[in-house]
């Protein structure tokens, strides 16, 4: 095992959307990443597992430049959007996140905007509502989370008024309006029951349709239920990468073996 | 005695001296409100509202002119102060955690705290003697340096109160950090705002000592922004030091308006934010 070792080459084929080349990021001088050498694939769903602490929240922050956001943080290395490095020194960080949206751990619907403009609110605050029907924008995304039907007579009722997993739902119909290219998921059904979480996972199956998915979960049986494809982090390193049968069924690493059958920790 | 019955007994007695202590706490203020309403109430008439002091010694007139004038007062203090304490509020907030944030948290501590005659001396030396006269601006300006501090509080703890999760939803959708500032925070701060700013407005209005050299008082209304002005503060303190009996029950009558102008304000806005989902 080696650091920078491009474990998803052997894999994978088809469009590349997203790479990885030698990422490394600091919480201080505390280093979160060490060298993360990785390839998502368009229109797939990857899952990131591991055990608390790993970096996998830290990993898909970079992913959207979030990460840059905590104070005393520090990135280096490349991640290549369609190829183009989105840390190149002249690009617009606000530019990048609109292209590839994220969905948090607990839902965070805009507390003062109605779910009507919970779903616009992207395309109203960045000033792309221009030429759109927001009317339809809106039933679009809401239909496509599977909302449609149950807040269609209550779209001027606040954000927060519907249950969590309704929430979730809410803010994941929020990203896709503003059409990124990538989604991505920190441990989405967390704070979500069973029934709630199983309608979220058959919507991140439905959305690889149009978008590439990286999801973050701590939950096994979740990455299998999923995922194409499943990356281990293990303490800020990229442990073990492949398609989620092999990684779960035949994995090559004595550790990502350990995490798998439960006897690390 | 047993330990248990002696830990109820030490459990009683610190609740009692707790009541005490409150009560303790609480008598000043009611006898203050007792006395004013005793006092003050058989003044209150439309006519003691709306009319200017009379003859000397007379028991005619009333306190129009300083109504008016502590009205115009606040008005000014308010469109001085408000929206500066807001911005700083929101800087503090949002931009703040450097040296620069630090040190205004600590000027604006100071200034708190700044004994309110020396605010009226300072604005005396700084703006009456440059300007000539004595004006309701210069007062203004005495009751803006006590206002802006206690508003840039109240707006950045508002602000705080706003969980990170939310600017988070914004940044990540490719909003601004301006906007998400504005559209997104600002908004649901909103209440804590508004809050903080009517606090901050019924504490300038008793304000008396940064008053007395910037406004001087007046016994005549509103004459123009370069003539003294009066206000209920300095009305009450004028009237209470006159030997005539007329003009100390005046006095007594501006205490209970102003009292009750100021219990408005708290009260109303307890009241109005009670229940009130959100972050406040």
């Amino acid at each position: 095992m080696q650091k920078g070792d491009d474990r998803s080459v052997t894999f994978q084929s088809g469009s590349e959307k997203v790479r990885t080349v030698g990422l490394n990021a600091w919480f201080g001088t505390k280093q979160a990443l060490k060298g993360i050498t990785a390839s998502f694939q368009a229109n797939m769903v990857t899952a990131i597992i591991g055990p608390s602490g790993c970096g996998k929240s830290t990993f898909v922050r970079c992913l959207n430049r979030m990460h840059e956001l905590t104070p005393n943080s520090r990135v280096t290395g490349d991640v290549l959007l369609d190829a183009e490095n989105i840390y190149a020194p002249k690009v617009d960080p606000v530019l990048i996140r609109r292209r590839v949206g994220m969905v948090f751990q607990k839902p965070n619907p805009f507390p003062t905007m109605t779910i009507y403009d919970n779903v616009a609110a992207g395309l109203k605050l960045t000033g792309m509502k221009k030429g759109k029907n927001l009317d339809e924008v809106v039933e679009r995304c809401l239909r496509q989370v599977s909302l449609w039907d149950e807040v269609k007579d209550d779209l001027k009722k606040p954000g927060t008024s519907i249950s969590g997993g309704q929430q979730q739902r809410l803010c994941i119909a929020r990203a896709i309006a503003m059409e990124p290219e990538v989604i991505l998921m920190d441990e989405p059904c967390s704070a979500l029951d069973p029934i709630a979480t199983a309608k979220i996972e058959q919507l991140m199956v439905q959305l690889q349709e149009k978008y590439t998915v990286i999801v973050v979960t701590h939950n096994m049986q979740q990455a299998a239920r999923v995922a194409d494809s499943t990356a281990f982090f293990y303490l800020g390193e990229l442990i073990e990468y492949g398609p989620t049968t092999q990684i779960f069924e035949n994995p090559k690493e004595q550790l990502t073996e350990q995490y798998i059958t439960g006897k690390m920790g | 005695m047993s330990s248990y019955a002696f830990r109820k007994f030490k459990n009683r007695l610190f609740f009692c001296l707790g009541i005490v202590a409150v009560v303790v706490a609480l008598v000043p203020l009611g006898s203050i409100i007792i006395e004013v309403v005793v006092k003050g109430a058989p003044e209150l008439s439309i006519g003691f509202l709306t009319e200017a002091p009379g003859v000397v010694g007379q028991s005619a007139g009333g306190i129009g002119p300083a109504i008016q004038g502590s009205l115009i007062l606040i008005g000014l203090t308010s469109a001085i102060g408000i929206p500066i304490g807001i911005l700083s509020g929101i800087y503090l907030a949002e931009f703040g955690n450097n040296i620069y944030g630090t040190l205004m948290r600590m000027f604006s501590d100071v200034l708190t705290e700044f004994p309110s005659i020396v605010v009226g001396v300072t604005i005396f030396l700084a703006f009456v003697l440059y300007v000539g006269h004595f004006s309701p601006l210069a007062g203004a300006f005495a009751l803006s340096f006590i206002l802006i501090p206690i508003v840039s509080r109240t707006t950045e703890e508002s602000m705080k109160l706003v969980p990170n999760s939310i600017r988070e939803a914004s940044l990540a959708l490719g909003v601004r950090r301006w906007r998400t500032t504005i559209s997104v925070v600002l908004t649901a701060a909103k209440a804590g705002l508004i809050t903080g700013a009517l606090l901050a407005v019924a504490r300038i209005a008793g304000e008396t000592a940064p008053l007395i050299m910037t406004v001087l008082g007046n016994s005549y209304f509103f004459q123009g922004f370069n003539e003294p002005i009066d206000a209920l503060p300095l009305r009450i303190w004028r009237d209470a030091l006159q030997p005539y009996p007329a003009f100390i029950a005046q006095g007594w009558g501006a205490a209970l308006v102003l009292i009750l102008i100021v219990l408005t304000i708290n009260v109303g806005v307890r009241i109005a934010s009670r229940g009130r989902r959100g972050f406040r």
